[in-house]
């Protein structure tokens, strides 16, 4: 297998990283988390200019016809600095729907504003009841002359408040949990009968609650076929799993060096804590599981365009697995090594914790991918 | 049902069994009661910045002027220390020999001129606890445990039964009933996460640890009150090691219950200031209380230290 970047891909990877190095610094970070939308709108203009938000975007859309291997090495390097703007939200999630499932009306009207960073999107589809099941949803969208009425709610939408569209699913026909049945719409964050109440999440992203009702929304804000939606929402799940996984490489590897670094200044018993051989060991297992999901994150990106659904959904999950257990033992022994200092706000360790945990729940956890992975018979032979 | 609330740790498990074992009268009697009725409550003043794991590099000075020790230097990780009337504290006397033959244990006012205390806020969010600061405290020679540059001796006995205290049995036993309670109520597919037979396993299996770690601080307690000696039974040690990773475990378990419900923040609900954020209100404690968890393999001797004592008390490696 060739794992080598092209010389084009190396050259993105130094850019982004050279840009979360000087523009993440831990008080730089505290700095945008306070702004009104939680994220740095100066910081999200020069994700514009770097060519990043239209990326994945074909050419005549202002973008650069990139794979997911450059969405890698992008999430990665924000997953290093913990970056809060909405890429994953916007881009890989909204750009993903509008640029797979959108007809050329709505790629030419959406896609170039994305990628010229005057736009913004988020995907409210997560309800009280559905948990990780992609296909619960009790949202409805009712037929009314040429349009649909939507009315339901939605729960925790990553930077749903902040958002200038919303891609929402919505139930058409059907029973809450039927594969049938579920459409997408593309409605204004402002619209007329849209309730959103934002909040911060455990990681200091944020994200809000939608309740919709009564929301008005014309033919043409369809996305693909009202009520064949689901394939199109498990493949671009699919992306985003490959995405987030890959921000928390970022994260853990940059946890990890940040543990080494304290094992190597900070001294009892008259010496560094690195010379003690059952820190050496740990820290050498924190960095087998570094290693061990940076693969799967690989796997997980070379495999986010496989064309049969279910080899793909097994990938992502195998992926999501080893992700979840990298990232709660990387974290929690980040912390551990660090000792005290580790579990204080001023210190960025706690920080990594947090968002590798909730990046396990986001697009389901840890057990349930393992129950996902196993209901599908594993990885090997699974198909005999 | 619901938990009762915990007694004070540094009261009823540290302070009070040294008092009692190497106080005076005059201390027993005024500070016994004083500590079972909470009129004091303790705080405990052992780490510093350059003494966690290694605690005997402790350097905050005492020196004697006549009927008092005057004290400078600074305390690290002083939980409850914003609410503390009193401190148990170790200070350095003697600089001259073995590192652990020159600290004395005394018991500080916390309103004496000169103490100050800073909060630190921990990754839950909370403000738990402190840095306390010593500009020329003058404690009277009164307030000093037994006798001067002994004070390690005394501490060795205290950690020993902090060891056993920091199991917390009934914390993981409440974390597993509260996720079962959850898991019973909480929606999954057509029906609720208790459904889920592999959820159901991964409860069970918490559920043996934890019963054997009751059985094993049952022997550990049943032993040391059948002897007198002072000296801290080094199995205290695994109840430390097994406690604390099984107040995490339970926690996790409580993580996975609530899953996306666990991800809001709503830190002034969190402090008491405010009405919560959202529905379920007891999604917002979850998260908060499994990052709050990781302190516990920590403190009072981290996991990695309670080891090398079993490897070289127990083992004899």
């Amino acid at each position: 297998m060739d794992f080598d970047f092209t010389d084009e891909q190396r050259m993105l990877k130094d850019s982004v990283e050279r840009l979360v190095k000087d523009e993440y610094g831990f008080e730089q970070r505290a700095k945008y988390l306070a702004e009104p939308d939680g994220f740095s709108r100066a910081q999200w203009a020069r994700y514009a200019d770097m060519g990043l938000l239209g990326l994945s975007f074909d050419e005549e859309y202002g973008g650069s016809n990139c794979g997911p291997v450059e969405t890698m090495i992008v999430m990665e390097a924000l997953g290093r600095g913990l970056a809060v703007e909405p890429y994953l939200a916007t881009v890989v999630l909204g750009g993903g729907f509008v640029r797979l499932g959108g007809n050329e009306a709505q790629r030419a009207a959406i896609l170039p504003q994305i990628a010229q960073g005057e736009l913004q999107m988020a995907f409210a589809h997560s309800e009280a009841q559905s948990r990780y099941d992609l296909a619960d949803v009790a949202t409805t969208a009712r037929r009314q002359g040429d349009g649909w009425v939507l009315d339901g709610a939605k729960r925790v939408v990553l930077h749903g408040g902040s958002a200038d569209l919303l891609v929402v699913s919505a139930r058409v026909s059907g029973g809450r949990r039927d594969r049938d049945g579920i459409g997408l719409f593309v409605i204004r964050g402002d619209a007329a009968g849209v309730t959103r109440r934002s909040y911060p999440t455990q990681d200091r992203l944020r994200a809000a609650d939608i309740e919709l009702s009564g929301v008005r929304v014309p033919d043409s804000d369809v996305l693909g076929v009202a009520g064949a939606a689901l394939p199109l929402i498990e493949t671009v799940v699919a992306h985003a799993v490959a995405a987030v996984s890959a921000e928390a490489v970022g994260a853990m590897a940059a946890a990890h060096e940040e543990t080494v670094e304290y094992l190597k200044v900070r001294k009892q018993f008259g010496v560094p804590i690195g010379s003690f051989q059952a820190l050496q060991h740990r820290a050498v297992d924190m960095l087998v599981m570094v290693e061990q999901a940076r693969s799967m994150a690989l796997f997980a990106t070379m495999m986010s365009e496989e064309p049969d659904a279910a080899e793909r959904d097994r990938s992502m999950s195998a992926a999501k697995v080893q992700i979840g257990r990298s990232g709660r033992f990387v974290g929690q022994q980040g912390v551990q090594l660090h000792g005290g200092i580790g579990m204080t706000e001023e210190c960025k360790i706690g920080h990594y914790l947090r968002r590798l945990s909730v990046i396990d729940i986001q697009f389901g956890s840890t057990e349930h991918h393992l129950t996902q992975l196993a209901n599908a018979g594993g990885l090997i032979d699974a198909a005999a | 049902m619901a938990p009762a609330p915990e007694t004070l740790s540094f009261n009823v498990n540290m302070i009070g069994p040294v008092l009692i074992a190497f106080g005076s009268d005059e201390q027993k009697r005024h500070f016994l009661p004083r500590i079972a009725s909470l009129d004091y409550w303790f705080c405990q003043g052992f780490s510093e910045p350059g003494a966690g794991s290694d605690l005997a590099a402790l350097r905050t000075q005492a020196v004697r002027e006549g009927d008092h020790y005057v004290i400078n230097g600074q305390k690290l990780w002083t939980s409850t220390a914003h609410h503390a009337d009193w401190m148990f504290c170790l200070v350095r006397t003697d600089s001259s020999g073995k590192k652990q033959q020159g600290i004395t244990y005394l018991l500080i006012d916390m309103k004496t001129p000169g103490l100050t205390v800073r909060p630190i806020i921990t990754i839950d969010g909370h403000h738990e606890t402190n840095e306390v600061f010593f500009d020329n405290v003058r404690v009277p020679v009164a307030n000093r445990i037994g006798e001067e540059n002994k004070g390690w001796d005394y501490a060795k006995y205290l950690l020993g039964n902090e060891r056993s205290g920091i199991a917390r049995v009934g914390v993981s036993k409440m974390r597993v009933r509260h996720a079962k309670d959850l898991a019973k109520r909480v929606p999954c597919g057509d029906g609720v996460l208790w459904d889920d037979p592999r959820f159901r396993e991964r409860v069970a299996a918490v559920e043996v640890e934890l019963k054997a770690l009751e059985m094993t601080q049952m022997r550990v307690i049943a032993e040391s009150s059948a002897q007198e000696s002072h000296v801290p039974d080094p199995k205290t040690s695994i109840l430390k090691i097994k406690g604390s990773e099984l107040q995490q475990l339970s926690a996790e378990l409580l993580l996975e219950v609530a899953g996306p419900d666990a991800l809001p923040l709503d830190l002034d609900f969190l402090r008491g200031l405010g009405d919560p954020v959202r529905d379920p209100e007891w999604g917002l404690t979850i998260a908060p209380n499994h990052y709050f968890a990781r302190h516990v393999s920590i403190v009072g001797g981290s996991n990695e230290i309670q080891k090398n004592i079993l490897a070289k008390s127990v083992l004899g490696l």
